[in-house]
């Protein structure tokens, strides 16, 4: 039998219901597989005990026959939702010590759901970064880096800012994670570790109890093995909130019911703006490929414009800070978390932050203060804005061409640790696919679909309509049956 | 109303070089009445022990997000309707960033271009009984930050989060008012507004309203001086008295060859001056934005219209009824309306009686006697329709004005009814033409001097004769009976 940890949620749930073995056997093989793989610093925090609580209980509601969606499944949650009486970091010195009375609504709906919660995992701090390098509490290793565990000749970064998610269900340390993604930071960590990851639309999965980066950009979502699994997921993650003002009150869809297989006649659209220069021709091969192999199942190739694609990057880098240097006023040393005390209440300030915070949200902060300044807000922040809802619009002149935009996930393969550091731009390039749909609201998932030169993982992205998760996941059905990747990481636990 | 040079010549300020004119704009922040705050359910009760009503959400822990309280918008929206201004059906919320202790998350929601209520007026009535018309530039909602303590330690600052989220409505007005005079009628006028509505209680010295005054002066049609910001005044006294010091100061900077330079100043309570917060170089850059956890705020304009048919009688309205409808003069009317509680109490009295006497009732010895006890309409031991027995025991000729005094001054001590009092005291009026016959004729005979002289020509001496007459049956004869038969024996 394949080792507990190794199976896909789907099998996992077959075997559970069939009795071949518990939901305390299936959590201790993943105990034992987040203990092994600790070199990648995936986990900030185990939680093993009160997965083996959860366990037991999911044990017993099954044999009550009341499991639920994904009961008894081990997952980690990225440390940017707030579980209560778990410390929560974001990855920052500045919540040291934060443990939430509260649980966040996401996390509050898995555990509805039976998932087990195997930890908190790692990531960029305050979810600011596509590398998982700007941890307080050091960088994600991508268990794709070739050698041995611990003794890798070159550190790959599994993406981010959800690198721990990424890295932790690659490894097979858990079944699926939940990730946020503010411009990318689902997509871009799935496509680097081989992984199936969904940014579903703005409003269908709540952020209460999330620590916001840029209010109007966050979406919580799921991130996993296979196309199956995100859908499970993606339901129980899903769901109106009162509490969220921005969430939406519709219903969640069956997604797995939607994974028919079926794509005769959708109309696929492939923007011509997203060949950007420079981009190596092994991407621009996968995306053609990827083409293909949706015409061989009967969809239609048509060519769709989104001109002002080239402003859409820019544009993220005003909106994002701009919100986050408002977001993280908040973390001032006076009520929870971090304190540096100063001579005055100014100077605790600035002893606070400028030590809470690392380089990477400073440098945030700062542009975010500038764009809304004074003099420099219609120029910036507002102009952003007027750009935003023109790549808005752009999208759904797209869809009524076209039904679904296949994409490349991002620009490159995963890198090494200490690459594209020490400029700032050259990061914030690997959001140039993802950051688009992010600025529209847009549903956007990322499938594996084949390896690179250097053996490492890349993916597609698809973009839908608002709420058409349905298309995605199906689309996304096709190209993973069709890739049919069997290749695993060099390190798997 | 007055206009032009008529009222002009009355609210000048006269300076060492000639006249100088107060330009006067208010900014009133006055508590929405709600059980929950702006963003949070949490309770907004004064007087609740530090800290005791503070949710996650108002602590701005993370995660934490805002949702709109109907209840609020509901109340800002009928604040609209009642000051007849404009309601957008589309209103933002944006975010005002700046870093203080007693402000959780680093800033305060509140509306920027997009306020909830627009242009409106409020009609000011001056003692003298004219009126003005204040333009109302905007209302908009907004959160109210913590309190921060800074008596209770010698070196720490303390933080109550109590206030922290309560929502405000700020109301703006146009640079209208010419004399503090005219800017304390509107804050009263405001006031009452706002308590017939129901939408604030208007308790300034609970802090439920809180006013911020502007001020600037300028040569008689002159253009507009510089002007400087009094922050947080917090009575209608201090309000006037802030005013005024600080437009004789400015004249003063100006007559004495200074500039004014636009500041935000202080009110000093106990030594009556306006002082320099702080100049609008270290004003902050607030960077306000949309708040992108709160969408756009739309209005259903049947819900609107829905609200505007429960709006009660207000006072403007209210007292043009009690002079059509009770010809009572503008000076009565204007001082029964000032307060809803008086007016109804009013209405209860006159019903069915003579409005004028019921007027007076109310406004004399009525308040008069409240105001001594320092007691409200609703603890008053004399309800209207007591008050209302004593007006009827002075209208059927049961007792006299003056006797009823007596009476009421009675009724007030015990809470008994009038008719029970005068029955008991025996103070019911003498009508009975004999009795008073008898008294005149006992009162001429032991003043046959006087008699002589009344008849001589002194006619002022018939007062002496009633006053003896009233003395002889106890105060209890009727007065006008009292007269006309004293007039006819006396003339012989």
């Amino acid at each position: 039998m394949t080792a507990l940890n190794r199976l896909t949620m789907t099998e996992a749930l077959t075997g559970l219901d069939r009795r071949d073995f518990t939901a305390v056997e299936l959590t201790e093989a993943h105990i034992a597989a987040v203990e092994s793989a600790r070199p990648l610093n995936a986990f900030l925090v185990e939680t093993p005990d009160q997965a083996r609580e959860m366990a037991a209980a999911s044990d017993a509601r099954r044999a009550q026959g009341e499991a639920g969606l994904m009961d008894g499944l081990p997952i980690a949650i990225k440390d940017l939702f707030c579980t209560k009486g778990v410390a929560t970091t974001a990855a920052s010195k500045i919540l040291q010590g934060f443990i939430p009375p509260y649980e966040s609504t996401v996390t509050a709906n898995l555990w509805q759901a039976g998932a087990v919660m195997l930890g908190k995992v790692n990531l960029d701090e305050f979810a600011m970064g596509s590398a998982n390098v700007t941890s307080a509490y050091g960088p994600v290793i991508n268990p794709w880096s070739p050698g041995p565990l611990g003794a890798w000749p070159r550190r790959l970064v599994p993406g981010g800012s959800s690198g721990g998610s990424a890295a932790a269900v690659a490894a097979r340390c858990a079944l699926g994670a939940t990730g946020t993604d503010t411009g990318g930071s689902i997509r871009q960590p799935a496509g680097f570790c081989g992984l199936v990851g969904i940014k579903p639309t703005y409003g269908r999965c709540s952020r209460w109890g999330i620590v916001a980066f840029a209010s109007s950009l966050d979406q919580a979502g799921p991130m996993t093995r296979t196309v199956a699994d995100t859908a499970l997921m993606l339901r129980a993650m899903a769901g109106y909130d009162p509490k969220d003002s921005t969430s939406v009150n519709r219903p969640v869809p069956d997604y797995q019911a939607a994974l028919t297989g079926d794509i005769r006649g959708l109309r696929v659209g492939i923007p011509a703006e997203y060949r950007v220069d420079g981009m190596p021709a092994e991407i621009e091969r996968l995306w053609d490929q990827g083409v293909a192999w949706l015409r061989d199942a009967g969809a239609e190739p048509v060519p769709v414009r989104l001109p002002h694609t080239q402003y859409a990057l820019a544009t993220y880098y005003i909106v994002a800070p701009a919100e986050a240097s408002s977001n993280l006023a908040r973390y001032d040393g006076v009520r929870f978390g971090l304190r540096v005390d100063g001579g005055s209440l100014s100077e605790m300030y600035e002893n606070t932050r400028g030590s809470g915070f690392g380089a990477e949200v400073r440098r945030r902060i700062l542009i975010g203060t500038y764009v809304l300044s004074h003099g420099y807000y219609d120029a910036y922040y507002l102009k952003a804005q007027k750009v935003r809802t023109r790549i808005s619009e752009d999208f759904q002149a797209a869809f009524t061409a076209c039904d679904v935009i296949l994409t490349p996930t991002a620009p490159s393969t995963a890198f090494a640790i200490g690459e594209k550091m020490d400029d700032p731009i050259q990061m914030y390039l690997n959001d140039v696919f993802t950051v688009p749909a992010s600025l529209a609201g847009l549903p956007g998932l990322s499938v594996p679909a084949g390896l690179g030169a250097d053996g490492l993982p890349l993916g597609l992205q698809l973009i839908g309509r608002p709420f058409d998760e349905e298309t995605l996941l199906r689309v996304a059905g096709v190209i993973e049956s069709a890739a049919g990747i069997t290749a695993l990481p060099p390190f798997v636990a | 109303m007055n206009t032009g040079r008529e009222r002009a010549a009355m609210t000048y300020i006269q300076g060492e070089t000639g006249d100088w004119e107060m330009v006067i704009g208010l900014e009133v922040h006055a508590q929405v009445t709600s059980k929950a705050k702006l963003f949070s359910g949490a309770a907004t009760l004064f007087g609740a022990e530090p800290n005791s009503q503070v949710s996650f959400v108002d602590a701005a822990f993370p995660g934490m997000l805002p949702v709109i309280n109907g209840v609020c918008i509901e109340q800002a929206v009928r604040t609209g309707l009642g000051l007849k201004a404009q309601i957008n059906p589309v209103s933002v919320f944006d975010r005002k960033n700046y870093f203080y202790a007693d402000l959780p998350s680093g800033y305060q929601i509140s509306q920027y271009t997009q306020p909830i209520v627009g242009k409106g007026e409020i009609v000011l009535d001056m003692p003298d009984g004219s009126s003005r018309t204040v333009g109302i530039t905007r209302l908009h909602l907004e959160m109210d930050a913590g309190k921060s303590l800074h008596d209770q330690h010698p070196s720490k600052t303390f933080v109550d989060l109590n206030r922290s989220g309560v929502a405000l409505m700020e109301i703006v007005s146009e640079p209208d008012m010419r004399t503090a005079e005219e800017a304390g009628a509107y804050v009263r006028k405001l006031r009452t507004i706002l308590r017939y509505l129901g939408t604030c209680d208007g308790n300034m010295e609970e802090g439920s309203m809180r006013c911020d005054c502007n001020v600037s002066v300028r040569r008689p049609g002159g253009p507009l001086g510089t002007r400087c910001e009094i922050k947080n005044v917090n009575s209608v006294r201090f309000v006037q008295q802030a005013i005024e010091y600080e437009a004789r100061r400015q004249i003063e900077v100006i007559e004495d060859g200074g500039t004014i330079s636009q500041e935000t100043r202080l009110w000093d309570t106990a030594k009556g001056v306006t002082r320099s917060m702080r100049s609008k170089e270290e004003a902050h850059d607030y960077r306000y934005f949309p708040d992108p956890d709160l969408l756009p705020l739309v209005l259903d304009l049947d819900w609107i219209e829905s609200i505007k048919a429960t709006l009660p009688e207000l006072p403007d309205d209210k007292k043009q009824r009690f002079m059509s409808d009770y010809k009572l003069s503008l000076y009565d009317a204007g001082v029964l309306v000032a307060e809803q509680a008086r007016a109804d109490f009013f209405e209860a009295v006159a019903k069915g009686r003579d409005a004028k006497l019921a007027s007076n009732w109310v406004n004399g010895d009525f308040f008069g006697a409240l105001n001594k006890a320092g007691k409200d309409i609703q603890d008053s031991p004399v309800s209207a329709s007591a008050l209302g027995g004593l007006i009827d025991l002075i209208s059927d000729n049961t007792i006299s004005g003056r006797i009823a005094k007596e009476v009421f001054e009675e009724m007030f001590a015990t809470g008994r009814p009038a008719a029970d009092i005068v029955e008991a005291k025996g103070l019911r009026q003498v009508t009975d033409t004999g009795a008073i016959d008898a008294a005149i004729s006992a009162v001429m005979a032991g003043n046959a001097d006087k008699v002589a002289e009344y008849r001589g020509g002194k006619d002022k001496l018939f007062g002496f004769f009633v006053g003896q007459v009233m003395k002889q049956t106890g105060g209890k004869a009727n007065p006008a009976l009292v007269n006309e038969i004293l007039r006819a024996k006396l003339a012989g």
